[in-house]
């Protein structure tokens, strides 16, 4: 089963590209939480570190086996997760109104986190088998994916988590999309999505909307909804071009700057490093995802080109969003900067999907 | 495997989605990147601002007002300490036996201090929210022995404005209030901001600029919850400057005593300088009660009702001379050759002209009597006759060279000009012509007269010093400290112009008034001083209503006389002039000149030896 080939076809860049990311990450993470603990390395920079080492093992031995083997698995995976978001529901533990963790044996992990990638390999498998030969597929031939994206999605929406079931719907729809709708289906669908606006709307928490107003208008509340917002864009807006200077943020240091570590650590980086880190770290991700979708193009079935596409998908979605509200461009949803922000489930399928990434690349020259 | 191999078609098309892909994925980073650029690049530097703001709390150092004293050195106005209380929220373990504790020990209401804190909050549980000014002795002793039991409250140190004595000189020192807004747009108060208290009235607000001082700052980093980490930087405040009255703390005093539980006004002035000694106005006030802020309901007793304690009398009370206005009106014979001061006139105890009869004070008159004895006893027939003479527009002449009818220069807010009528000032006012029988009352300063007390006293002065009318002063010096003091010279705005033999005559006349027989100032008359002066009752309605009223009980209080009398002392070397009026008080010589003798005794019986206390600044 090993294949020397397999050493030579490794793909160094994409880790390599990783690691920088991962590195940069815990610098960060370090100036945020710098202070938090009386003494010493801070703790959560270290459980960091922990994550991010599973994390890269957990990618090399994603790339043991041949990602083929994963066709069949898709959909019993895809059921597990789902099982899995069940039982969060039933024996989750609420923190701050949601239900999104379950614990297991001392580890707690949130099944959203499984059941992404569940649902990426489910709709590769739909795509790589229900192969549409003319142009684009009909509204009638997408019914069963759109189930199959449904059912998570209510799910994550019970617990609640809004921020994972909006990014869910983004990353199967570019794959739908991907795989080739009909303008007319297209069309419709808009349509109908747009109908449906009044109904989402109410079906939201007040905090819910009250994000989305605030985001409309941040300056409205400068002290309650919109202080977050505004304490990012000055946290970031005032590292300028060079930055404050590593461990020298203001807003950072004096915490101003709220969810440092997690939501908005993108700001934390921008503040202390100015224009110039904050582009450095998005040449980094720009990198990530072209060669992500690189390897997509090179893979040689339609399993391993949508699998690829979806997980890259998840990473270009979540650096948009998470980017883009740090920035006052997009509202706030609670979603982590991937790869970025402080928090071990996330790292550890990121990088577990990385390492299906980095199987498929491995594997791209193999003819079966 | 099933899905081995591509179809060619599908396989191009989806590489081709893939390339377009590529372009979207570009698009989103050009998105944020020029995002990024707008807000680190662009603006950038607001966005520093903002962060520093965030970061530096500037704490206001309120600076020291500058200091009040006396001619002689002695503190009037100073600032104590305040201390006012805070509580820290976030430091709080549990509000409700905190705020029971606090009502406790220090009278605070606990519902007030509720509503505060409400108000108050917000994210920055560390910041000081003021709960209490200025708190007592008691109360503060009680908080500082409880300090154990009270966690989450501070007590900080504050200047604030303490006017020593009460209200004494409350007039001429003023008092503070609140800045408006409307002087806060003005720029006139460059130093001050939102709820400072700068000078209203008197000598704070005259020299407010100058008292005020310049406030200093402290730069405090705090954090998101407001808790103060360091001090960043520091610039102390620059303590106002000080200044000297022409106030003398002793006549002042006695002047005030005079006043007491009566309405009206008593200024004492160096005739030499013009410097005011005295300057006295009743019912005064305590400017203390303004500082802590004062409620409406006490603002509004000020305010409204007949007692106006806010007003300067001295200054801007504006009276009937009454008989006081003989010393203009005798001069303007003398000097106008329309009288020869051996001739007698005839009283008989009024004075007929036309259909209307003009009454002597002396119902049944004062027989024959010459000028001397005329302004002595203050013959009004003697006057009648001598008004007519002379004629409304020559008295006024006279009037205005005394300084009367207008301000005399003191350097104080609502000064008022008084008022010194002329035919033609009658025939603009009312459209109608002078009257005779108006020169008649003007000549025994009634009809439209009216005087300011710092007037009187300046005429009566201007007679004895040779004939000059100072500029009147209540600021002696202002500076920081021995060395740096501005003092202020004696200013000359006039002198009248008069022949010193006439002045001498007057001297004598007015000298007779307190120390010969039959004068109507004796009861200023002094052992060894020399003093003379002039008595006069200020009616306050006509004769007509007065008669109309049945006897004298049955005066309305606010309808009686108004009494004056004026002074200087010692007369052959003057160096003092004062000016007395109470308020519906009846007849000068019975109830305002030994107030007056009572001041000259005490202010020049002690100084007999003319060894005046050195000043000090």
């Amino acid at each position: 089963m090993f294949d020397r080939r397999l050493v030579q076809n490794f793909d160094w860049v994409l880790l390599l590209v990783l690691a920088v990311i991962a590195a940069t990450s815990l610098m960060n993470l370090y100036s945020a939480t710098y202070g938090l603990d009386d003494a010493g390395i801070p703790r959560v920079f270290m459980r960091q570190l922990y994550w991010f080492l599973i994390g890269f093992g957990v990618l090399l031995l994603m790339t043991l086996f041949d990602y083929h083997r994963l066709e069949p698995l898709a959909y019993p995976a895809y059921v597990f997760s789902l099982g899995l978001l069940v039982l969060v529901l039933m024996l989750g533990a609420v923190t701050s109104g949601s239900q999104r963790w379950l614990s297991l044996g001392g580890i707690s992990f949130q099944p959203s986190e499984v059941a992404k990638f569940a649902l990426i390999a489910a709709l590769a498998r739909f795509f790589s088998e229900h192969e549409e030969r003319r142009e684009a597929y009909r509204l009638r031939d997408l019914i069963r994916p759109f189930l199959i994206i449904a059912v998570p999605c209510a799910l994550i929406l019970k617990e609640p988590d809004l921020g994972t079931a909006l990014l869910i719907m983004l990353v199967s729809f570019s794959i739908i999309l991907f795989a080739g709708v009909r303008w007319q289906s297209l069309a419709l669908l808009s349509t109908g999505f747009l109908a449906a606006v009044p109904f989402i709307w109410s079906t939201l928490k007040v905090y819910q909307k009250r994000r989305i107003l605030t985001f409309l208008k941040p300056e409205m509340d400068p002290l309650g909804a919109g202080y977050h917002i505004n304490q990012s864009k000055i946290a970031i807006g005032s590292g300028q071009i060079w930055g404050k200077g590593y461990l020298e943020g203001t807003q950072t240091r004096l915490h101003f700057l709220p969810e440092q570590h997690t939501d908005f650590a993108f700001s934390v980086l921008a503040e202390e490093w100015g224009f110039t880190g904050s582009v450095f770290l998005l040449t980094s991700y720009l990198l990530l995802i072209i060669w992500g979708i690189n390897i997509a193009r090179s893979s040689r079935d339609r399993f391993g080109m949508f699998l690829a596409l979806g997980i890259v998908a998840v990473i270009f979605w979540e650096f948009v969003i998470n980017v883009g509200m740090a920035t006052g461009l997009l509202p706030v949803v609670g979603i982590p900067l991937v790869l970025f922000s402080y928090g071990g489930s996330s790292v550890v399928s990121t990088l577990a999907g990385m390492g299906i990434l980095m199987n498929i690349s491995m594997r791209r020259f193999m003819f079966q | 495997m099933r899905s081995s191999g591509f179809d060619r078609i599908t396989s191009e098309l989806l590489q081709n989605r893939l390339r377009r892909l590529t372009y979207v994925v570009f698009l989103a980073f050009i998105v944020l990147t020029l995002r990024l650029w707008l807000l680190q690049v662009v603006h950038g530097p607001e966005y520093r601002t903002k962060s520093e703001n965030n970061r530096i709390h500037l704490r206001d150092i309120p600076p020291f007002r500058g200091m009040i004293f006396d001619r002689n050195g002695h503190l009037l106005v100073d600032n104590r300490p305040s201390y006012d209380l805070y509580i820290i929220p976030e430091d709080v373990q549990d509000s409700k036996s905190l705020l029971h504790l606090l009502s406790n020990l220090a009278g605070i209401d606990p519902e007030a201090v509720r509503i505060r804190l409400t108000k108050a909050g917000g994210g920055q549980p560390f910041r000081p929210v003021l709960v209490k000014r200025d708190l007592t002795r008691e109360a503060l002793a009680l908080v500082e022995t409880h300090r154990f039991n009270l966690p989450g409250v501070m007590v900080q140190v504050k200047p604030q404005r303490h006017y020593l004595r009460g209200s004494f000189a409350a007039h001429a020192i003023g008092y503070l209030g609140e800045i408006s807004e409307v002087q806060l747009k003005s720029g006139k108060y460059p130093e001050n901001r939102p709820g400072d208290l700068i000078g209203k009235s008197g000598v704070e607000a005259r020299w407010q600029e100058y008292l005020n001082g310049s406030r200093g700052g402290e730069q405090v980093e705090v954090d998101a919850a407001g808790r103060q980490l360091r001090v960043v930087s520091r610039m102390s405040p620059e303590p106002g400057i000080n200044l000297s009255l022409t106030l003398d703390k002793d006549l002042q005093a006695l002047a005030e005593e005079g006043l007491k539980d009566k309405k009206g006004a008593i200024v004492a002035l160096d005739p030499e300088t013009g410097e005011v000694l005295a300057m006295a106005s009743a019912p005064a006030f305590d400017p203390n009660v303004f500082i802590g802020g004062i409620d409406r309901e006490a603002w509004n007793q000020m305010v409204s009702g007949s007692d106006y304690p806010l007003q300067n009398r001295v200054i801007s009370g504006q009276y009937p001379p009454g008989s006081i206005f003989k010393i203009v009106v005798g001069l303007a014979g003398l000097e106008e050759g329309l009288v020869d001061p051996g001739e007698e006139v005839f009283c008989n105890g009024s004075y007929q002209l036309g259909a209307h009869t003009f009454r002597c004070w002396k119902r049944h008159g004062h027989g024959h009597v010459d000028f001397h004895r005329a302004l002595r006893e203050s013959c009004d027939v003697y006057f009648y006759k001598l008004g007519r003479r002379l004629g409304v527009d020559r008295i006024a002449r006279y009037a205005v060279m005394f300084g009367l009818g207008g301000r005399t220069g003191l350097r104080l807010e609502s000064e008022r000009p008084g008022l010194i009528p002329t035919s033609q000032w009658k025939l603009k006012r009312f459209g109608v012509p002078w009257q005779a029988g108006e020169t008649i009352s003007t000549s025994i300063g009634q009809s439209f007269v009216l005087v300011t007390p710092i007037q009187a006293a300046q005429m009566i002065g201007a007679v004895f010093n040779g004939g000059i009318l100072h500029e009147p002063k209540v600021v002696r010096w202002v500076g920081k400290g021995e060395n740096t003091v501005y003092r202020f010279e004696p200013t000359v705005r006039s002198r009248l112009d008069a022949d010193p033999k006439n002045l001498d005559r007057m001297k004598r006349a007015l000298i007779a008034v307190v120390n010969e027989p039959h004068g109507t100032g004796w009861r200023a008359k002094q052992k060894e001083i020399p003093v003379a002066g002039k008595t006069g009752t200020a009616q306050v309605v006509n004769l007509e209503t007065e008669k109309a009223s049945k006897g004298r009980q049955g005066i309305p209080e606010r309808f009686k006389d108004h009494a004056w009398f004026v002074a200087v002392a010692p007369a052959d070397a003057p160096r003092l002039a004062i000016a007395v009026l109470l308020e519906n008080a009846g007849h000068g010589g019975s109830a305002a000149a030994p107030i007056v003798g009572r001041m000259i005794e005490a202010y020049l019986g002690d100084r007999a030896a003319g060894a005046e206390v050195a000043s000090r600044p």
